[in-house]
């Protein structure tokens, strides 16, 4: 495996929401995460809506403060806000954010839109601009005349592209993609994955792919990780993760994928019947916070957190069920 | 086989934009018989929300218009009827579940209202709308939606309720007086995987307990296998192919059918396909013939030049030339 680029460590982003009898309440986003993404990897991040993968994402970018933990990029320490940053790592580190239509300005053509991070960055002289606009386009493989369009006039697939494009124009080493797919249709999903991957092997890239969707992630990651309610609590190579899913929110996700062929049935764990609602991140459940839904609980669920192990090398799983000796550690 | 209980012929939608008219629907035919249930699958704007609004003629007034085709319910053509027929079909026959739930409850009536007005508007008996009735039917219903605590729930509004349990309102209230036929728009896209799987468990499981009829709009083939009999695939305001679900999967045959299959990433693993080249054209001026021509590796000469009809192979239904 190659050397790490990114470390995050024991990572925490809290939000205040509320006050509740004069103590403050917060929405636990992140909660102490440990993640280590190698060079060339495509780490597939994966989680229900509101587990906290954009908050993640946010965070190593810059864009808050952590509460508490440290981001490692390339050698160097990154937990500070964007605004502290050295500008030469901010080049090295882009986002694809999730909602390809608000995330670029309306008002800017595509032009507009691609110039700004080449002259923040000082990339190309003014006179070559068009071209190197030009050929961010090609990569792409959308045509010089889209300079002049508006993100309103394109379609879905068109304006992640040039969000991608947007990424690209700093020629980064990493890039975060926030489900940069879930949006569009799958014709199109497929259509831009594999330009990604075709980038990401020409560039060399580092990608840490956000999404939902297991099936993708099978696919085209290297690794995949599980987050529920701010936490990881399932880690492993792809192909370990598929053959031998351990956590039993990982086999309930897994059981409830609708898919399109007998073969796909037979890989899928016994039916685990999902059960309950995802809680709510300001509501965290005491002792392991999927207990509520989890079918394997025992009473030692409802009081203590797991904590991180390693089964087999490189599977890290959070759950109690494969805790050798079970309340050695402290919670 | 009996009469289907409805059954839509031919129906073409426009819609009316600053451009001139959007042709949308271009001949639909589709039909669901007592106790089936139907899938209706496509991508983002192919027509399927069109098609099914014009079942409940909910379709947005002075923008939409329909030139030609028939919806027959038990023979009685929809498009036809007056206002007080219209009514009872709405209040008694089909239902219907959308795409957005926390758009289709009002969010400034608790649940309980909101019930009560559907069930005081199904057209009960006196003896049957007395007040306590009324809310022993909606507390059952609620019941049925596997939420816990229905009397609580009656007195929450909706921003109270997380979207899985709106979606679970809306179908509460949409099976909460006895119906026909459900139609439920994509009832699970705004969910997540494991809450989507709950409600589509929940709502095959009413959906057969309580004998209704189906239709399944989804964009999404893998939801379609798990949840219906039979499949009706459209691209561009088209039917495309016809076939019992597990026919269509054991043997696709449109072009466009096959690459909405072949896109789909599979939990087998093996990469992602190159998707479907270019995309879904413009209404104003679709393409002449077969309007999937522009983006089907298979298109030939005809294909520009006329229209493909549905055709019968045993039971299976194709519209294409190479087929
Ligand atoms: N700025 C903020 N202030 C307060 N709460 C926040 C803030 N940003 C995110 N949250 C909360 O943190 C939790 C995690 O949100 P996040 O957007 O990271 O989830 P996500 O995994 O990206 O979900 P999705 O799949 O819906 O995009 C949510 O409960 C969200 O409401
Ligand atoms: N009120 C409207 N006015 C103009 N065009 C519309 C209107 N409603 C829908 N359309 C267009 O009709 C087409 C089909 O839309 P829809 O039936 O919602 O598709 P689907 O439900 O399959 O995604 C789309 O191109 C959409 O933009
Ligand atoms: S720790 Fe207990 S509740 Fe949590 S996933 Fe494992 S068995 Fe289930
Ligand atoms: S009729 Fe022609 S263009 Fe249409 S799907 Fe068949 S081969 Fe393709
Ligand atoms: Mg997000
Ligand atoms: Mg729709």
């Amino acid at each position: 495996m190659n050397a790490p680029i990114m470390t995050i460590n024991n990572l925490k982003m809290y939000f205040p929401v509320q006050k509740s009898k004069g103590k403050p309440v917060y929405v636990k986003a992140v909660d102490g995460v440990d993640l280590t993404i190698h060079k060339g990897e495509i780490m597939g991040l994966v989680g229900e809506s509101g587990s906290g993968k954009s908050t993640l994402a946010y965070t190593v970018m810059g864009m808050y403060k952590p509460t508490g933990g440290q981001i490692i990029f390339q050698g160097r320490d990154i937990s500070m806000s964007s605004d502290k940053r050295p500008l030469s790592l901010k080049k090295d580190l882009q986002i694809v954010f999730q909602d390809p239509g608000s995330s670029l300005n309306p008002s800017h053509n595509i032009r507009q839109i691609l110039e700004l991070p080449l002259r923040v960055h000082k990339i190309v002289k003014r006179e070559e601009m068009e071209r190197k606009i030009a050929q961010i386009l090609q990569m792409v493989e959308l045509s010089p005349n889209y300079m002049y369009k508006s993100p309103a006039s394109m379609g879905g697939g068109e304006r992640q592209m040039v969000s991608i494009a947007r990424a690209l124009a700093t020629d980064p080493t990493f890039i975060i993609l926030d489900e940069p797919t879930s949006a569009l249709d799958v014709s199109i999903q497929a259509k831009i994955i594999n330009m990604l991957l075709k980038l990401q092997q020409e560039k060399q890239l580092t990608y840490l792919f956000i999404t939902h969707d297991l099936s993708l992630m099978r696919n085209i990651a290297t690794r995949v990780a599980i987050m529920y309610l701010g936490k990881i609590c399932e880690m492993a190579d792809t192909v370990e993760f598929f053959r031998n899913p351990l956590h039993p929110y990982t086999r309930m996700l897994l059981s409830s994928i609708p898919v399109v062929s007998e073969e796909e049935e037979a890989l899928k764990p016994e039916k685990v019947i999902s059960t309950g609602e995802i809680p709510s991140p300001v509501n965290v459940p005491p002792g392991c916070s999927f207990h509520l839904r989890c079918p394997e609980k025992t009473e030692l669920c409802f009081r203590e957190d797991p904590v991180m192990l390693e089964v087999s090398p490189g599977h890290l799983v959070r759950c109690h069920a494969y805790q050798k000796t079970a309340g050695v550690h402290v919670a | 086989m009996s009469n289907p209980v409805l059954e839509i012929k031919n129906l073409h939608v426009w819609y009316r934009t600053y451009g001139g008219y959007s042709r949308v629907l271009d001949g639909v035919n589709l039909h669901v018989h007592k106790g089936e249930k139907v899938g209706l699958v496509g991508e983002a704007g192919c027509g399927k929300t069109t098609t099914m609004r014009s079942v409940l003629r909910i379709l947005p007034e002075g923008q939409a218009h329909i030139p030609e085709g028939q919806i027959l319910y038990h023979g009685n053509d929809i498009l036809k009827m007056k206002p007080r027929e219209l009514q009872q079909v709405r209040t008694r026959g089909i239902s219907m579940i959308f795409q957005e739930p926390a758009a289709a409850l009002n969010p400034v009536f608790t649940v309980g209202t909101q019930m009560f007005d559907v069930i005081k508007y199904s057209g009960l008996s006196k003896e049957e709308s007395r007040k306590d009735n009324i809310k022993r039917l909606a507390i059952q219903a609620i019941k049925e939606v596997y939420i816990p605590d229905p009397e609580r729930i009656l007195n929450c509004y909706p921003n109270q309720l997380s979207g899985g349990m709106k979606q679970r309102i809306c179908i509460a209230m949409a099976i909460v007086t006895p119906r026909e036929l459900l139609i439920a728009d994509e009832p699970g896209t705004s969910l997540d995987v494991t809450i989507q799987d709950q409600v589509h468990r929940l709502l095959r499981g009413l959906v057969e307990k309580k004998g209704m009829s189906l239709i399944m709009i989804t964009h999404s083939l893998g939801v379609a296998r798990e949840l219906t009999d039979r499949i009706y695939v459209m691209y561009a305001g088209n039917i495309v192919e016809v076939a019992r679900t597990s026919d269509l999967f054991a043997n696709p045959l449109h072009p466009y059918t096959l690459g909405l299959l072949s896109s789909v990433p599979k939990l087998t693993g093996g990469g992602v396909a190159e998707g479907i080249y270019g995309r879904i054209p413009d209404y104003l001026r679709p393409p002449g013939g077969c309007r999937f021509h522009p983006r089907c590796p298979r298109a030939v000469r005809r294909c520009r030049e006329e229209k493909p009809l549905l055709k019968d192979l045993g039971g299976h239904q194709v519209a294409c030339f190479q087929v």
